[in-house]
């Protein structure tokens, strides 16, 4: 298996993603947008970094680029997908995923440590925790701030679609707990099929035990759980 | 075929908090300017031909909802003039 990790122009998680799955004995490579979704791919990283310079509206180019069409019929036949900080951003702009996330309230950009509370341990991404885990991941971003009107937000946490809260070591999610301002502290969700997931937070710069923390493995294992089926 | 420009506004949806909106507000109120509110919007200047100012308008519509704005977060208006 194979997992491309599409970079376009302004991606730069492309490389720590690369680095982050080897490590962890995921094959995966570097895909350039224009040069399309190469036939092996077994899973894709729509990685972190500045699209198209954040034009319009973070990820918002990035989402309508010809490679999109490819990564929606992939995911639409299994493949497992994963969108990390700007990669979520494109993510909810080309409609895997619902919601948007728009300027922190702070209207800063925010690179710090947080907490993320484990909602659903059944998916790929979150099969190597229990629910109610609190794992500590790096954020690096300005526009992370989850936005969706408020029944639709009520029906995606029914449907089990929200995956990662913002959260306080203890797993709390109140507002102190929650650094960008994000709806009930969502940082990450799932599209309509539990293999493709998105989240801001940056589970590839807490695998590497050298760079510090390694609670994001598991996140990344997803690849590799997703093949095997053991959802 | 005539010449139009056809004006796309985008705003945030009542109720979206706009922070940054709200740091120009606060700016403004440092500068020593009494204010109630600020609202900002994103305005897109579309030249284009079209049979009709409908047409135009349709067009232009069309732009915004698929790439202009973001229906999840935003409303958008468009305004039709022959240039």
């Amino acid at each position: 298996m194979t997992v491309s990790i599409i970079r376009f122009g302004g991606s730069n998680c492309d490389r720590d993603a690369e680095r982050a799955l080897a490590h962890l004995g995921i094959d995966a490579e570097i895909v350039w947008h224009e040069d399309g979704l190469p036939a092996e791919t077994s899973g894709i990283v729509l990685p972190g970094g500045f699209s198209y310079g954040d034009y319009l509206r973070a990820g918002a180019m990035a989402a309508r680029s010809p490679i999109m069409n490819e990564v929606r019929e992939a995911a639409a036949d299994g493949t497992p997908v994963l969108g990390v900080c700007n990669g979520a951003q494109v993510g909810c702009e080309s409609g895997l995923t619902e919601g948007a996330f728009t300027t922190n309230e702070s209207a800063r950009f925010q690179c710090e440590h947080v907490y993320l509370r484990i909602e659903r341990d059944d998916t790929p991404w979150t099969a190597a925790y229990e629910e109610g885990d609190v794992i500590e991941v790096p954020i690096a971003h300005g526009e992370g701030r989850y936005e969706v009107d408020d029944d639709r937000l009520a029906e995606l946490e029914d449907e089990g679609r929200v995956l990662f809260r913002y959260c306080d070591e203890d797993g709390e999610t109140g507002p102190d707990a929650n650094p960008n301002g994000s709806k009930h502290n969502v940082a990450g969700v799932l599209g309509e099929r539990e293999h493709v997931a998105v989240l801001m937070p940056h589970p590839e710069r807490a695998t590497l035990p050298d760079v510090g923390g390694t609670d994001g493995q598991g996140i990344l294992r997803g690849f590799e759980t997703a093949a095997t089926g053991a959802e | 075929m005539t010449a139009y420009t056809a004006t796309v506004t985008v705003r945030l949806k009542h109720g979206v908090l706009d922070p940054e909106a709200e740091t120009t507000k606060q700016a403004l109120e440092r500068l020593g300017f009494d204010l109630e509110g600020l609202r900002s919007a994103d305005r897109f200047e579309v030249d284009l031909e079209a049979e009709s100012a409908d047409a135009a308008s349709e067009r232009a519509s069309e732009m915004a909802e698929r790439l202009l704005a973001n229906p999840t977060i935003h409303d958008y208006d468009v305004e039709v003039d022959e240039r």
